[in-house]
């Protein structure tokens, strides 16, 4: 079965596209069938081009796309999520998808309701992974706990945790939020039902949560330019789609993304001013080498 | 103490302090509650509820923008406060630049405000401030902004690609063109880079 990534062009000329397509690390573009290639910058395309990669290596389908221009006024997102409720309306009798990513859609309740309420009916019931401002959505609907994996940096994890906020432009905390208190804002956001079964918390550490519990911790190798870098979070869910296809169990998929991540940053030897465009040849090595000889499990740390 | 212990702490803090320089009253009188009657304007999108703010503080209103109560929400939402006695040379400022809410209501419970916080790393030859969930860095020596991170609105690429590479001091203000509450807090976090670059 197909796994599905659902995001947004930043160019509103861009149609509604639903097909597949691969990635050109090095020329840093994006091919998706018969469109003019995309430059892989940051957003969905970074997203897309890190799950084409991953795909590749990991001798696993390319992910469909579903993609929609959109530059902020929320018509591109509206398409798309008319658009998604229809196909899975159709799919849910036959094969459908192993799995959806959710990403950069303008988080508006209405679409997303509409296309949990179509997902309700697919058997089986798909993963689900949401980023961005879906993941935003997610949360507002209170039906956070109908997905697999959310993927917040500490700041959106207060967010998820401060059970007011509609975004996290109002979340109480957020700048003071730190890593330390990653343990009690995912409990919180667990037991107010506003966070996703298992959370990916992107930090200085990565930190994997399941039902509100961390379950392990990914601090190497320690690459501090990233956190200024525009796409290293896109990466980030663009791999665990890949490796989620792929069939690793959650955690494992969660651990290597992270590590494969951080271990593509530090190949770039980047600065704060790199872009991640940069980082993007460097991926399949990265993710060869994390998934040799199971690395992943031996340099993870978890907690008791 | 947990998270939200020492959070609540500091938020009472915080309302026994001096009110700000921005917050002297201004056209319209201020903002500060239990002084004056408020009201919020209701607009359909939340590029019309950043217009609005831009052109009433720059007629010298005393306007917020603010989160909608929980029963108007529907997604990427923000509304317009302002004081009810100015509610009627609003709406007609508004109207005459074809900005016209779809309404305005008395502020009847506390409105969850945007967090007005700023974060500052120092990456030695650059730096970077956060503004909720938005990040812009910015080179010390030139003022160019090389990236901007965070957030999950579309207009975020769209933003980052109007801003990379130019100068703090010619780059168009992000709220220009933003239409979402992650281009609020890019536009936030902006503005703090060129208060810190000019020093």
């Amino acid at each position: 079965m197909a796994w599905l990534v659902c995001g947004t062009i930043p160019d509103a000329s861009f149609p509604l596209f639903h097909g597949t397509g691969r990635c050109d690390p090095e020329a840093g573009l994006l091919h998706l069938e018969e469109l003019n290639p995309l430059p892989v910058q940051r957003g969905s395309a970074t997203l897309v081009a890190a799950a084409f990669l991953a795909a590749e290596c990991l001798h696993v389908p390319a992910p469909h796309v579903l993609l929609v221009g959109d530059t902020g006024d929320g018509a591109g997102s509206r398409k798309l999520y008319a658009r998604l409720a229809d196909m899975l309306g159709q799919e849910k009798s036959g094969a459908g998808y192993a799995g959806l990513t959710f990403h950069y859609l303008f988080p508006e309740l209405d679409g997303h309701n509409r296309v949990l309420a179509a997902l309700e009916d697919c058997e089986p019931k798909p993963l689900l992974v949401a980023d961005a401002g879906f993941m935003y959505a997610a949360k507002m609907s209170g039906y956070a706990q109908s997905y697999d994996l959310f993927t917040p940096d500490v700041g959106e994890l207060a967010f998820l945790a401060d059970e007011a906020a509609p975004h996290p432009l109002y979340t109480r905390g957020f700048l003071s939020a730190g890593e330390a208190d990653v343990p009690e804002l995912a409990a919180r956001a667990w037991r107010a039902g506003n966070a996703a079964r298992n959370l990916l918390v992107k930090g200085h550490s990565d930190v994997l949560v399941s039902e509100g519990q961390i379950v392990a911790r990914v601090s190497e190798p320690m690459v501090p330019a990233l956190e200024a870098i525009g796409g290293t979070g896109d990466i980030v869910a663009g791999l665990v789609t890949a490796l989620l296809h792929s069939g690793l169990p959650m955690q494992r998929a969660c651990r290597a993304a992270a590590r494969a991540a951080r271990r593509a940053g530090a190949l770039a030897h980047p600065t704060p001013a790199t872009q991640v465009a940069a980082i993007v040849p460097y991926l399949a090595t990265a993710l060869q080498q994390t998934l040799a000889k199971g690395e992943p499990a031996e340099e993870v740390h978890v907690q008791a | 103490m947990s998270f939200w212990q020492r959070l609540f702490r500091k938020a009472r803090a915080d309302e026994s302090a001096p009110a700000p320089a921005s917050a002297v009253p201004v056209r319209g009188t201020s903002l500060e509650r239990g002084q004056v009657e408020l009201g919020f304007l209701v607009f359909e999108q939340t590029g019309e509820v950043l217009a609005a703010e831009r052109l009433l503080k720059k007629q010298g209103f005393a306007v917020e923008v603010k989160a909608p109560p929980a029963a108007l929400r529907k997604g990427c939402d923000m509304v317009v406060v302002c004081p009810l006695m100015a509610c009627l040379q609003v709406q007609s400022l508004l109207k005459a630049h074809r900005l016209e809410p779809l309404d305005f209501v008395p502020v009847s419970d506390p409105l969850l405000e945007p967090v007005s916080l700023f974060q500052t790393t120092d990456f030695g030859d650059w730096f970077m401030v956060r503004a909720a969930n938005m990040k812009i860095t910015v080179e010390k020596a030139s003022g160019r902004i090389v990236n901007v991170s965070g957030g999950g609105c579309p207009d975020v690429p769209y933003l980052a690609g109007l801003l990379l590479g130019r100068r703090l001091d010619e780059a168009e203000e992000p709220a220009l063109k933003g239409q979402t509450l992650c281009s609020y807090a890019l536009q936030r976090a902006f503005e703090e880079a060129r208060r810190q670059w000019h020093g």
